[in-house]
């Protein structure tokens, strides 16, 4: 299946029935997806008149107590943003699929990782966090969407699906290894689902008393450190020595695999590390499996965005360089090769 | 295994299907696969390719600028790809809209008139089957007998076609296995 129709069978399988969404390339085939998908299983697919909407339906849903999700690209995700910081405020559960493409403004079609920053720091106003979550293969890309939900409903926080123009239009084989029924999910108190025999429940992100916005936004802020219990990451031929670590996430680091790859017929001792959850960021693991490396390379297709908490996760104790496409050119794994190569043998001063 | 093969030509002649019928059927053979289009806004017209890995371990890069193959229907994908072949590598041009010869000497090329064997059959839209056919004879990557299984699966909604798709893929196939056979002298 396409990265993008995986995604959106995935929520399905989630126990997921509301999709609020907008066109934008390269994401379309997500609601295309969904347009079919969700009247089969008696779910809602709305298009709605623009992404601001959108990002309304869903704090209306949400609030409401259902799984929901949606999906853009990055200048759709920008619309959104005003609507993430209220769902963070309000504590909602919400999943978000941005599949990046090149910026700023309209940019371009093809693909980009030049959102990390506005997925990882915010992106909206105020002091909030998403989780996020970077697939590298389509079948990751199921198996991080289904569990997006329950980590939004666990966190009752919003959930970023970070991926890019070439994991949403790639085919890969995917086995959907969970289906959940929304008639099966736990009930949430909090949730406004009509109060006969209850206390009224408020979905809100308002809170004019100082004191009290106070109080909300440090329970906000220690809700993100619980959340640091669910980092996670890969590597790849990063146990022993290495000459040069190679950082990077989603589909780069496919790239960067079959870089390595053609390496090692060289002799020269590549590792991969790979975050998978962007934000909370890996830096112990980072940290530990850099302390093997003489450098690290950090590649993305950015002018240089998730090098900087490498660079804070390594605290100067490695050179750290990076390499990076933008505009949505890719790099090749021969390009990727050469630039390690090149690194490993450089002196280390 | 670790195979990479372009698949180009213009939008409408078929190209992202048959690097799917060839995707699906890498899957059949049980290799890891992944397929990549890459394509402007034309529905007809512009250019069009599909990257296809075929491997018996993880696939890396879903992108490649140096395939082991190339399946180029028009003048202008054998312009853009005929450089990128690795050597030793094979390509399978169509003969009936490229109007020029191979110029490198380092790989296999198949020669095939796709469009004029397709017209013959009684199907010109059929032509990206006829080199499909031919790569796959050439390459001997996956058994014709997985393709012709997967086209019945992709075609479940108009079975008509099935018959005249397969007998393209042969003709194809016999084109292809003898340039291998060539080759290989």
């Amino acid at each position: 299946m396409k990265g993008c129709e995986a995604i959106g069978e995935a929520a399905i399988h989630a126990g997921c029935r509301l999709f609020f969404g907008y066109p934008i390339t390269p994401q379309n085939e997500i609601p295309e997806y969904m347009s079919g998908r969700l009247p089969q299983v008696g779910g809602v697919f709305l298009q709605a008149e623009s992404e601001v909407a959108a990002s309304n339906m869903l704090y209306g849903a949400a609030g409401a107590g259902c799984r929901c999700f949606t999906s853009s690209s990055s200048p759709g995700i920008s619309l959104m943003m005003e609507g993430m910081s209220y769902m963070a405020g309000a504590e909602l559960p919400v999943v978000i699929v941005n599949i990046m493409r090149g910026g700023p403004g309209l940019g371009g079609i093809l693909p980009s990782q030049s959102d990390y920053f506005q997925a990882t720091k915010g992106g909206g106003h105020g002091d909030y966090r998403v989780l996020v979550l970077a697939p590298s293969t389509v079948q990751e890309a199921a198996d991080l969407m289904i569990e997006a939900f329950d980590l939004a409903d666990k966190y009752r926080n919003p959930v970023m699906m970070l991926g890019d123009g070439l994991i949403g239009q790639m085919m890969e084989p995917v086995e959907f290894r969970k289906n959940i029924d929304p008639s099966d999910l736990p009930a949430k108190p909090w949730a406004t689902t009509g109060c006969g025999g209850r206390q009224r429940n408020i979905i809100n992100s308002l809170y004019l008393k100082p004191e009290e916005l106070e109080d909300h936004n440090w329970h906000l802020a220690a809700k993100y450190r619980e959340m640091a219990k669910e980092v996670r990451h890969a590597t790849y031929k990063a146990d022993g020595d290495m000459d040069v670590l190679v950082v990077a996430y989603g589909t780069v680091a496919r790239i960067a695999r079959t870089a390595i790859d053609s390496l090692e017929e060289k002799g020269i001792k590549v590792g991969l590390f790979r975050p998978v959850t962007l934000f909370p960021y890996p830096t112990d693991a980072l940290l530990q499996t850099a302390a093997r490396a003489r450098r690290v390379l950090v590649t993305e297709l950015s002018t240089g965005q998730m090098v900087e908490d490498v660079r804070a996760a390594i605290a100067g104790r490695r050179p750290v360089e990076f390499y990076g496409r933008v505009g949505g050119m890719v790099m090749t794994a021969e390009e990727l090769a050469g630039q390690i190569e090149k690194l490993a043998q450089a002196a280390v001063v | 295994m670790y195979n990479e093969i372009i698949l180009a030509g213009f939008g409408g002649q078929g190209v992202l299907l048959i690097g799917k019928l060839l995707t699906y059927a890498g899957m059949k053979a049980g290799l890891e696969v992944t397929w990549m289009p890459a394509y402007g806004p034309e529905m007809r017209g512009g250019t069009c390719n599909c990257t296809v890995v075929m491997s018996s371990r993880e696939v890396g890069s879903p992108i490649t600028s140096h395939p082991h193959a190339a399946i180029v229907l028009n003048l202008q994908s054998i312009d853009k790809f005929e450089s990128m072949v690795r050597p030793g590598g094979i390509m399978v041009m169509n003969t009936s809209l490229i109007n020029r010869p191979a110029v490198r000497t380092d790989i296999t090329v198949v020669p095939v008139p796709c469009n004029q064997i397709a017209v013959e059959a009684g199907a010109a839209k059929a032509a990206n089957m006829v080199g499909l056919g031919a790569y796959i004879g050439a390459s001997g990557v996956v058994d014709l007998s997985l393709v012709k299984q997967v086209l019945v699966e992709t075609f479940a909604g108009r079975p008509k076609l099935v018959g005249i798709n397969q007998i393209c893929l042969d003709k194809g196939f016999e084109i292809g296995q003898a340039s291998a056979a060539v080759a290989v002298r």
